[in-house]
């Protein structure tokens, strides 16, 4: 099977790779790249675990084929952190225990991570509309929509 | 599997037209991904139109009129405050598709392309007389979103068509649409009945126009043309309502699933066409 050549800057980092025309975005960054904190739940779209932004938006890597991230910016959870530095959301969920088995962590903390680069005045609700797209099985997220609100809280400095 | 991004539409509609396998034209890929996934379809040819100059752009049509590119996603049609001022119901449905990652990359052309009578910005499309801009392999036509859909993933689209924009036509003074679907849930889900209902109110305040779009009330979205005559002419009273929802249940033909029955369906569709008249009606006096 022919390969793809694509070049792309993750986390900032300019990157190249190849990759079979059918494999998605997921799989490049887990199985080419060696980048497995992006996580595989569901594979259609529904649980929100292998959320990346691409050009600073919010989309299921599950959802993309590797070839259509040519020329574009990938984020993904590794670049969350800045080197050992925990970004406040990080920290934030690990103040408010907003995580238990973690598989849904790294999806949620791109997706609130996404929301705060828009907005640090976000409502309850809007966070939970927001969060709607990531799901989780343990801690029926009342924790988590705590932590991202006291995240937007220190970060405007209220 | 071949995956091709050319950087035209007519390019993209000549390797449509010249593949004898099965093809796939990826936008946001929101459905074509999924059914890649599970097996449902395995193309012998993917093509991309996000490259092509155009696709990813909201612009004004010289009439005064919106053409929307067809790679342009939910999330972008959403942060168009102008887009979303001349046509609030348009942008309010396609909004409702799925989450906030779905929404990043869906697209409404796709959405009208993937033949659900549930998609969510069909009703409102309708409703609109909404324009498909088609690339084929005889050149370019315009055709009526509500002549596309055919049946649950079917459309009337042929081999080597490709929709390259949705126009939506000006806007009238006085003039307004919504959208309102019901599902059991506050997000993430798939309509169980919809309705679409776009107007325009002479200066008293009667309808001079109108149009209304049901889904999942039938095998594909209808276009409930009798329902909107129910009220043309009407300021909306109480008999021009409960005429119109006496012509939406007769629009109706919907099936029962285990999301909705026929009976439920069909009073809901008259429900919210209902509430869709009146909030267009409100928008449009604003």
């Amino acid at each position: 099977m022919s390969q793809i050549h694509v070049t792309t800057k993750i986390n900032g980092d300019e990157t190249e790779f190849l990759c079979g025309p059918e494999e998605t975005l997921l799989d490049v960054l887990r199985d080419h790249l060696g980048m497995t904190g992006t996580k595989e739940g569901c594979g259609t779209g529904d649980c929100g675990a292998c959320s990346v932004t691409v050009d600073g938006r919010l989309v299921c890597s599950c959802l993309m084929l590797g070839a259509e991230a040519e020329g574009h910016e990938i984020g993904t959870i590794e670049g969350v952190a800045k080197g050992d530095e925990l970004h406040p959301v990080q920290k934030k969920f690990l103040d408010h225990a907003a995580l238990q088995c973690g598989i849904c962590t790294p999806g949620f903390l791109v997706a609130a991570k996404a929301l705060l680069d828009r907005t640090l005045e976000p409502t309850e609700e809007e966070v939970r509309y927001w969060l709607a797209g990531n799901l989780c099985r343990c801690t029926g997220y009342d924790k988590i929509v705590r932590a991202v609100m006291d995240t937007a809280a220190e970060l405007r400095g209220a | 599997m071949r995956y091709e991004a050319p950087s035209s539409f007519e390019e993209a509609s000549g390797l449509l037209a010249g593949e004898t396998g099965v093809t796939r034209i990826l936008a946001g890929g929101t459905d074509v991904l999924v059914q890649l996934r599970s097996g449902l379809v395995e193309p012998d040819l993917i093509v991309d139109i996000k490259r092509i100059p155009g696709a990813k752009d909201i612009t004004r049509t010289d009439d005064g009129g919106w053409r929307i590119g067809a790679a342009v996603s939910g999330a972008e049609m959403g942060e168009h405050a102008e887009l979303k001022a001349a046509w609030p119901g348009i942008v309010e449905a396609v909004e409702l598709i799925g989450s906030t990652q779905v929404q990043g990359r869906c697209t409404m052309a796709g959405n009208l392309c993937n033949g659900s009578p549930a998609a969510d910005s069909v009703p409102a499309m309708i409703a609109a007389d909404a324009i498909a801009e088609v690339v084929g392999p005889s050149g370019t036509r315009d055709v009526y979103v509500e002549e596309i859909p055919l049946g649950p993933g079917r459309t009337r689209l042929e081999k080597g068509d490709v929709i390259a924009a949705i126009r939506l036509p000006a806007r009238p003074e006085r003039a307004g649409d919504a959208y309102l679907r019901f599902i059991p849930r506050t997000e993430m889900d798939i309509a169980v009945v919809s309705a679409g209902v776009s107007l325009c109110l002479d200066a008293s305040g009667k309808v001079l126009d109108a149009r209304i779009g049901l889904g999942a009330v039938g095998p594909t979205v209808v276009n409930a043309a009798a329902a909107a005559d129910a009220i043309i002419g009407t300021t909306l009273d109480d008999a021009a309502i409960a005429a119109m929802i006496e012509a939406v249940a007769t629009a109706c033909s919907p099936i029962d699933d285990k999301r909705g029955t026929v009976k439920f369906r069909t009073k809901v569709a008259g429900v919210l066409a209902k509430r869709a008249a009146l909030k267009a009606a409100e928008r449009a006096k604003a």
